[in-house]
């Protein structure tokens, strides 16, 4: 019984993560500027790696494998977050405007 | 499922390939090669052979990409366009792939277990290395001891080229840099870069020193330790700029543990034959053969990682450094 509890929440984590890559793939490809695009991109290696590999350590058990994966999972955590960073900052850097007319116009401040 | 997810990964390789060949901007191109090393180790994972995907992906995936970022940063960002003699290309091309593919039908199956490949000094070497050397990876015993003069050819050929590399590149001084100056900061200002590299480096290097002396049990060895090394000190002079990661590790140093490596990898072959066996033979190091094989394949798998290490930063710095002076 509690295996088939184990097996199913690691499916559903496997599936979310899936599911936060796929959006994160489609967002990159059809956003339109930059920083979003790059946003989209983003969610793949934090929200995706965080569930896939979760999922992927129920299915391993208390193995070797799943403190392997619990590494690999602190070693993307700090990685993506900070490659995202240094890509926007090198955006910025050279000379890529976020678009903000968009967020104006669409903004209703509050009076 | 596995011929599944080849044939997925092999699709992907090919329209890699096909966007590294059209892609005009070389920056994207060296992304894209990136890519293409990171599904070939895969590919090669697939096939199980983790020994050659673990170094196609610290070499090919990673140090490489670095290594054509920094040439980038002396030359252009986009390739010239040539538009003569492209028929020519695309026939000899188009030949040569017809060729291969009528070659590939003489091959024996994937996985046959009746191929030649299979059937000729296979077994002898997994009959025989837990009797010899006893060690678990075989690909390790084959590497180091078997084929132990091809593995010394191979550090000879990675010293050559680090010498090419580095006469090519001090041979002209005061080509201007076409696309930004060469950082001398390094990514000092950014705490965020900084702080996590910072944290990253020591665990990159442990990694690496895992690697080299888990290459008799595991996938690793010497080759794939030392690219993992050199990344490690490559991370550094990023964070850091050239100029303190030239002070930390001086160029004479890493060309000196260029020579060192491949020194010592002769040198226990020349050791050998003083205790009277022959060149790389490792079991006179010992009273018992087959200890003398493990240090044999310690010592000179030290002197592989020592050479890639000393190579791949020195041919790193010979690029980087030469936007500054």
């Amino acid at each position: 019984m509690i295996d088939l509890i184990i097996d199913t929440l690691s499916w559903v984590l496997l599936l979310f993560g899936g599911g936060f890559v796929f959006v994160g793939g489609i967002g990159s490809l059809r956003l339109p500027n930059f920083y979003t695009r790059m946003h989209a991109a983003s969610l793949t290696d934090t929200m995706g790696a965080i569930l896939i590999i979760a999922g992927m350590m129920l299915q391993a058990g208390l193995t070797l494998a799943t403190i392997k994966l619990l590494a690999i999972l602190v070693f993307l955590l700090l990685t993506g977050p900070t490659a995202t960073y240094a890509l926007a900052n090198a955006a910025l850097l050279s000379g890529i405007k976020p678009d903000t007319e968009n967020i104006k116009s669409e903004e209703t401040l509050p009076e | 499922m596995i011929i599944i997810f080849g044939v997925f990964v092999l699709t992907l390789l090919v329209i890699t390939a096909i966007a590294i060949v059209r892609a005009e901007n070389l920056f994207v191109a060296v992304m894209l090669t990136s890519i293409f090393s990171l599904l070939m180790a895969t590919n090669f994972f697939l096939l199980d052979a983790a020994d050659v995907a673990l170094t196609e992906a610290a070499i090919g995936a990673g140090v490489t990409t670095v290594l054509f970022l920094s040439a980038l940063s002396l030359t252009a960002e986009r390739e010239k366009s040539q538009n003569r003699a492209k028929w020519l290309t695309i026939g000899v091309v188009s030949v040569t792939a017809m060729v291969l593919i009528y070659a590939t039908f003489d091959k024996p199956p994937l996985g046959d277990p009746n191929a030649p490949v299979h059937q000729h000094i296979a077994p002898w070497f997994f009959e025989n290395t837990p009797i010899y050397i006893d060690i678990p990876n075989v690909v390790t015993a084959v590497l180091s001891s078997y084929r132990g003069y091809d593995t010394l050819g191979e550090v000879f050929v990675v010293f050559a080229a680090c010498i090419g590399v580095l006469f090519l590149l001090s041979a002209s001084k005061g080509i201007k840099p076409s696309v930004h100056p060469a950082n001398n900061q390094g990514l000092r200002h950014h705490l965020i870069p900084k702080v996590v590299g910072r944290l990253l480096i020591p665990f990159i290097i442990l990694f690496g020193l895992y690697v080299q002396f888990h290459g008799e049990y595991g996938p690793g060895g010497g080759f794939q330790a030392g690219a993992i090394i050199a990344t490690g000190f490559i991370l550094h002079a990023l964070l850091e700029g050239e100029r303190a990661a030239l002070a930390a590790i001086p160029r004479s140093a890493l060309l000196g543990m260029t020579v060192t490596g491949a020194m010592l990898y002769g040198m226990v072959g020349v050791a050998c034959m003083l205790l009277g066996g022959n060149f790389l033979d490792y079991s006179v190091l010992h009273s018992n053969p087959v200890i003398g094989q493990q240090l044999g394949i310690i010592a000179i798998e030290a002197g592989v990682g020592i050479a890639v290490c000393g190579a791949l930063l020195s041919i790193f710095h010979a690029f980087t450094a030469r936007g500054l002076s």
